[in-house]
């Protein structure tokens, strides 16, 4: 009898687990789907825990604010917005999910995000199908917006990004030859290095070797030494920040003397802290610079300063752009439907954001400028601007 | 485990099992949630992956870390075909005969290569035990991740868009019966007696005149075979691959669900499938409530649970049918 009872009791379990299962979602689905009245609600997916995680908060930090800003203000069309934000742990499949559930379940009207392209991609075409809106804010991969006419960016392509650090290395610091060192396991890195390779060998520049390392790495030395070999004027290491940082490190430790080069998965303080006295003297491009006199750019990094303490990155600034697109596109669209606010974002024109003035081209891609940075004494000086 | 005899009586509720699975795919298609749909696939192609790995690690006793390599595999030649291969015929699969027709024959492609990797890594890892199984296992699964990463054709590093959707519910769960039905058949046939005395008894069952090796690669390239179909499934559901939704963090969870849902228990690995699958979704509302991140948290102190107070888990290698036997038994007597 006793050995009757014990899978009977798990059968039962689980059919009680299913049925809380069911009963829990269905409680879920009415909260959620209840009309609010007075509220817009705009979903955000993002990288809130993962490898990314420093991405995704720093993205949600500047999404925030951006609401909070506007809400205070009496709202869109004095309606308040309310902001959903959902967790990807860094991974496609549940950005995809996630997605699903914010355009389905709770019925939003816009949704922000990705921060990396893949898991952008991996939304896209869930926005595109249900008609849903979607700006993403830091998705450099220029296959994002190619999937549908509901889906936009608000920063430059990586396309842009490889160009214009190829660009800065030949006419303003007049390199003959440089090094690649591209993380092979990054698809972001991937795509600057090529445009970079591409560009900088049409303006008549060398490409005196093109090596790897994969995101996770401790050691470099193996790469470096056969750099060292070549004798460049620079490396081009298009990776994120904690890899660069050990790899400056390395370098310097190798007497290998170049400055190295980089994109904006460079901007985190987390750089200075890995990379030390080594990173100095090194530039990456980037979207905004906070040494940038211009007004709006020191009136945000006030108003994030006062809430959160700490200075913007980069991604801070994006999710902000993004948000504000988003909020202008709502006030200009003549009515609330799923066409109306993405023609609103399709128009998006002469826009001053944080990041730059943006114009939304046919693509839905912004036509923008990006800034040049230097790491000196220990900060990011602003070098110079780059016109598309 | 007694034999059970091919015929009418046995294989009535697995074409019961197919024929609702078609009715319910007209059913629930377009008309439920996209969400709790998307769910509902996660957790068939979930199921799919559990109960094949149970066949190696819960049925022959192999523990195995490569299921998610296997899947990728999978995955990625499927969608090679689709969307490369036949890039320039994407009418094809509008055809509402020939589109599943063609999504057949890729699915039953793609398991076939993904089962002859199997093979190929079987062969010679399949001579180690235990520990070092899963060690070469593992490193299998990386060694096919990097490959992936490496090459230019499947979008590399940044992953491959535009699969076409041609995952339904009728295809994932129709996929799912048809993969617990070869395991069921499989394991109370003559092979899969082989494939119990290795789980119980290496040394015993090699006295006995088994070939443990062969049998072992046999249940190996099986899994490989349906892991391959749920990665073939979950690319033309999901129309995004990325290398690094294969990691060994997927193996992983496949693993948790097979030793949740209980080691050599069908049933167990498709409830486990299932709950799992659910309860990650669950969680949100919890975490959209109390504003930090507590979802992995207690999905593991769930687990850690589950299996303090369930150590053989949930099902032992128990299956639904045995409650079903028993009863009638009971009342007979």
């Amino acid at each position: 009898m006793k050995k009757f009872r014990n899978p009977l009791v798990a059968g039962l379990v689980a059919v009680a687990a299913f049925s809380l299962v069911s009963c829990a979602k269905k409680e879920v689905k009415m909260t959620s789907s209840a009309p609010t009245g007075n509220e817009l609600l705009v979903g955000e997916v993002g990288s809130m825990t993962g490898g990314e995680a420093t991405f995704g908060m720093s993205t949600h930090n500047g999404i925030v604010l951006a609401f909070e800003k506007v809400n205070a203000a009496g709202g869109v069309k004095g309606k308040t917005l309310k902001l959903i934000s959902l967790d990807d742990q860094g991974k496609p499949e549940e950005a995809a999910t996630a997605v699903t559930k914010l355009v389905t379940q709770d019925k939003v009207i816009a949704v922000l995000g990705e921060v990396a392209s893949s898991r952008s991609l991996a939304m896209a075409p869930i926005a595109q199908q249900n008609r849903v809106p979607m700006i993403t804010p830091s998705s450099t991969n220029p296959k994002v917006t190619e999937v549908g006419d509901f889906i936009f960016r608000v920063c430059f392509i990586d396309p842009f990004q490889g160009t214009v650090m190829a660009k800065f290395a030949t006419e303003t610091l007049k390199f003959k030859n440089v090094a690649i060192l591209r993380d092979i396991k990054n698809d972001y890195s991937v795509g600057l290095a090529n445009f970079f390779k591409e560009t900088f060998e049409k303006s008549g520049g060398k490409i005196t070797i093109d090596t790897s390392y994969s995101a996770g790495d401790m050691d470099f030395k193996s790469q470096l030494t056969t750099i060292r070999t070549k004798k460049p004027d620079a490396i081009f290491v298009p990776g994120y920040y904690t890899e660069v940082g050990l790899i400056a490190r390395q370098a310097k430790e190798l007497g290998l003397n170049v400055p190295l080069m980089g994109g904006d998965g460079w901007d985190s303080p987390k750089l200075k802290e890995i990379g030390g006295k080594a990173i100095e003297g090194s530039y990456f491009s980037n979207h905004y610079s906070e040494e940038d006199q211009s007004p709006h750019v020191q009136k945000f990094i006030a108003e994030y300063k006062a809430k959160y303490n700490i200075v913007p990155d980069g991604l801070a600034a994006m999710g902000y752009d993004a948000a504000i697109v988003l909020i202008d596109a709502l006030n200009k669209a003549p009515e609330m439907t799923n066409t109306a606010i993405r023609d609103a974002i399709a128009h998006t024109k002469d826009f001053q954001g944080v990041t730059g003035m943006i114009t939304l081209n046919e693509k839905r891609d912004p036509v923008k400028s990006a800034v040049v940075l230097k790491v000196a004494d220990g900060r990011f000086k602003y070098q110079s601007t780059v016109k598309p | 485990m007694k034999p059970v005899r091919f015929g009418f009586k046995t294989l009535w509720p697995w074409l019961a099992a197919l024929v609702a699975v078609v009715i319910m795919h007209f059913v629930l298609t377009d008309r439920l949630d996209a969400y709790f749909f998307t769910i509902l696939m996660y957790a068939g192609i979930n199921a799919i992956l559990a109960s094949s790995l149970n066949l190696v690690s819960g049925f022959t006793g192999q523990f195995s870390m490569g299921h998610a390599g296997f899947m990728s595999v999978g995955g990625y030649f499927s969608a090679y075909i689709t969307t490369v291969v036949l890039a320039s015929h994407a009418d094809l699969f509008a055809d509402p005969v020939l589109a599943p027709l063609v999504f057949g024959g890729i699915l039953v492609a793609s398991g076939l290569v993904s089962a002859g990797m199997g093979y190929l890594v079987g062969l010679p890892s399949l001579r180690l035990k235990g520990d070092y199984l899963a060690i070469v296992t593992l490193g299998f699964g990386e060694i096919i991740r990097v490959v992936v990463l490496n090459v230019d054709t499947i979008g590399g590093a940044r992953g491959m868009a535009g699969i076409p959707a041609l995952s339904s519910f009728a295809w994932v769960y129709g996929t799912l019966v048809i993969t617990l039905f070869v395991v069921w058949r499989l394991i109370h046939s003559q092979q899969g007696r082989a494939f119990l005395a290795v789980r119980e008894d290496e040394i015993a069952a090699e006295a006995m005149g088994v070939n443990t090796t062969s049998a072992k690669v046999r249940a190996f390239a099986t899994g490989a075979f349906f892991a391959g179909v749920a990665g073939a499934l979950f690319a033309h559901y999901l129309r995004y691959l990325n290398p690094a939704t294969f990691d060994f963090n997927r193996s992983f969870e496949v693993i948790i669900m097979v030793v949740l849902g209980g080691m050599g228990s069908l049933t167990g690995s498709v409830v486990a499938a299932i709950f799992l699958t659910i309860l990650k979704e669950l969680l949100r509302p919890l975490q959209e409530l109390t504003r930090l991140d507590f979802r992995m948290v207690i999905y593991s102190v769930l687990l850690i649970v589950l299996m303090l107070n369930r150590p053989n888990g949930l099902f032992g290698t128990r299956e639904v049918s045995d409650f079903f036997r028993k009863k009638r038994k009971g009342a007979a007597s």
